[in-house]
């Protein structure tokens, strides 16, 4: 390293940025901002732009923004058009609102199945907290496209969970499970859990023990200190893990497609289809923008304001 | 939360997990093209599966894919952890802020579909990238593996003892050297795991991948969601298995490994 700082080349790069202004502090700097601005920020102009735009049939499929008017003047094409069209077809509406629906419902279940396993783990002697703990992280590792596929060969009405039932009994004729919204929720419940349980984990392992000593000693029954002690101080945690369901719950494709009726709405999959199977690329950007703004814009700010109360 | 309420709360959350995979696994052996019937013990579905070029090609597609946009992610993800944590001030700091945590919550649908836009517009505009495939995908991918590494990255950096770095300023080292003889050791086994959950991560995306591929360069998940779309079949379950294989191996590897340091450092 010494050797090549002293060397010519790198003598004489070193003086020509800094000539330039460009010390290696700013070029350190430079490198994930260039990238982020241009595959990250960048795009969502781009998204803005053709969602004004109107859809017709070229290469690409949408009209240009700007446009020789007659008299050679530069012209910008744009319509609120796209958006209008959302506003009014109670599909896209719907699609909203039941994404939000489904993925508050998942969030509720995934956290009564996940905070018994925290709280367990929690509470754990030591070489056993360890193995549960990487049990409940090592699904996460495998596909998660394979882990949905499970589910249909479970819920199938000639899958495992039926045909169990029959033999046993229970009843007679297949239960109808796939294609329903019950399936969706089980998808992206069995997904996400590991999510849920590993900040309720981290959480609990944080708790006092002196304190549910003292409840217990002032005579607080296990039910009263777990509902009085254990559960608002594990809040933090609860909203932690709640986050990280809810948020990818909510533009969820995968799950609602494989495991989801022709009736199950949700806006990702709405987005999808107007994308690839519509080919209406201006209305697909119009749905992200709106996307963007109802969901994604109130989650940064709900986070950005925890994250400013953590740092207190 | 005491006597058989949590115990059976646990099993019943652990059989809730594990009862899939393990259904998966063992149907991957059923000689019967139905899934979910019995029909005796056979290997024949990975005989098929070895024989499908399609799955293969995708396969090898999948781990470059994987391969190169861990790694830029990696470089990239550092840099910007990096620049947070040890530049106090500087123009464009909240930008910075805002571009490494937003992908992180943004909806995949949306970063595919808006990184497709951002393709085509370029490719009319500046003429590249021509057409989609390998690198848009790598492209797509490193942006937002970049944010994942960034967060494990940028609480190492926190975490750890500022007072070497400062030790080896004092003792003479530019900045340069300094990171990457004092700091860069330092945070190496997080990079280690930010690299790997970026590969993974890459590995596992369906959606940004379908948006900003194009002919001739589908991913692994692209060709197993236009399989399983159209019902269950026997030959993912057995690819199903393989990939569980690996990672069980990798996890009892890594095990055996930190089980090994730990002794070493005592």
């Amino acid at each position: 390293m010494n050797a090549l700082r002293q060397s010519a080349p790198w003598r004489g790069t070193a003086w020509a940025l800094g000539k330039l202004g460009l010390s290696g502090r700013s070029l350190v700097i430079a490198i994930p901002m260039l990238w982020l601005g241009v595959f990250f920020l960048a795009p969502f102009f781009v998204l803005g732009r053709i969602s004004l735009a109107e859809a017709i049939i070229a290469r690409p499929p949408y009209t240009p923004f700007f446009d020789r008017a007659a008299d050679g003047s530069l012209e910008i094409i744009a319509s609120f058009e796209n958006y209008r069209f959302l506003l009014e077809d109670a599909l896209y509406r719907n699609a909203y609102l039941s994404s939000i629906r489904v993925a508050l419902v998942s969030t509720i279940f995934a956290l009564l199945i996940g905070y018994p396993i925290a709280y367990y783990i929690a509470r754990a002697p030591e070489p056993k907290r360890s193995i549960l703990l990487l049990m409940v992280i090592l699904p996460f590792w495998t596909s998660f496209l394979l882990r949905v596929y499970a589910w249909m060969g479970f819920l199938r009405s000639n899958g495992v969970i039926n045909n169990m039932l029959i033999s046993l009994g229970i009843i007679d004729t297949p239960l109808r499970m796939m294609q329903t919204d019950f399936a969706v929720y089980i998808g992206i419940v069995y997904t996400y859990l590991p999510f849920m349980i590993l900040p309720l984990y981290a959480n609990l392992t944080k708790l006092d023990g002196a304190l549910l000593e003292a409840a217990s000693d002032l005579g607080a029954s296990p039910m009263v200190t777990f509902f009085t002690v254990t559960l608002p101080l594990s809040l933090p945690g609860i909203v932690a893990g709640s986050m990280l369901v809810f948020i990818p719950a909510i533009g969820e494709y995968v799950i609602p497609a494989l495991l989801g009726g022709p009736d199950t709405l949700m806006i990702g999959r709405v987005l999808w289809d107007e994308f690839f199977s519509s080919r209406d690329w201006p209305v697909a950007s119009a749905v992200a923008i709106v996307m963007l703004v109802l969901v994604v814009a109130p989650i940064m700010w709900l986070q950005s304001v925890q994250n400013r109360r953590e740092e207190r | 939360m005491r006597g058989w309420f949590l115990p059976m709360a646990v099993v019943f959350g652990f059989v809730f997990l594990y009862a899939p995979i393990i259904s998966l696994v063992v149907f991957s052996f059923n000689e019967s093209r139905l899934v979910t019937v019995w029909g005796g013990f056979s290997t024949r579905w990975y005989g098929e599966l070895l024989r499908d070029r399609q799955i293969l090609g995708s396969a090898w597609i999948s781990l470059q894919v994987a391969f190169f946009s861990a790694t830029l992610a990696t470089v990239i993800g550092t840099l910007g952890a990096f620049v947070l944590t040890r530049f106090s001030t500087f123009t464009g700091r909240l930008l910075l802020t805002g571009m490494i945590t937003a992908p992180l919550v943004m909806p995949e649908v949306i970063t595919g579909l808006s990184l497709l836009l951002l393709f085509v517009s370029m490719e009319l505009t500046l003429g590249w990238p021509a057409g989609r495939g390998l690198t848009t995908i790598i492209i797509a991918h490193t942006t937002f593996c970049a944010a994942f590494v960034a967060v494990i990255a940028q609480s190492r950096l926190r975490s750890m003892d500022e007072s070497l770095e400062e030790a080896a300023r004092d003792l003479g080292a530019g900045p340069v050297r300094v990171f990457f003889d004092i700091t860069l050791p330092v945070i190496a086994p997080a990079l280690v795991a930010g690299w790997l959950l970026a590969f993974t991560l890459s590995l596992d995306d369906l959606v940004i991948a379908s948006f900003v591929s194009g002919p001739g360069a589908s991913t692994l998940p692209m060709v197993i969601f236009s399989k399983v779309r159209l019902g269950v079949s026997p030959d993912v379950n057995a690819l199903a298995t393989i990939i569980i294989g690996f990672v069980l191996v990798a996890v009892v590897i890594a095990g055996w490994l930190m089980r090994r340091a730990m002794r070493d450092m005592r």
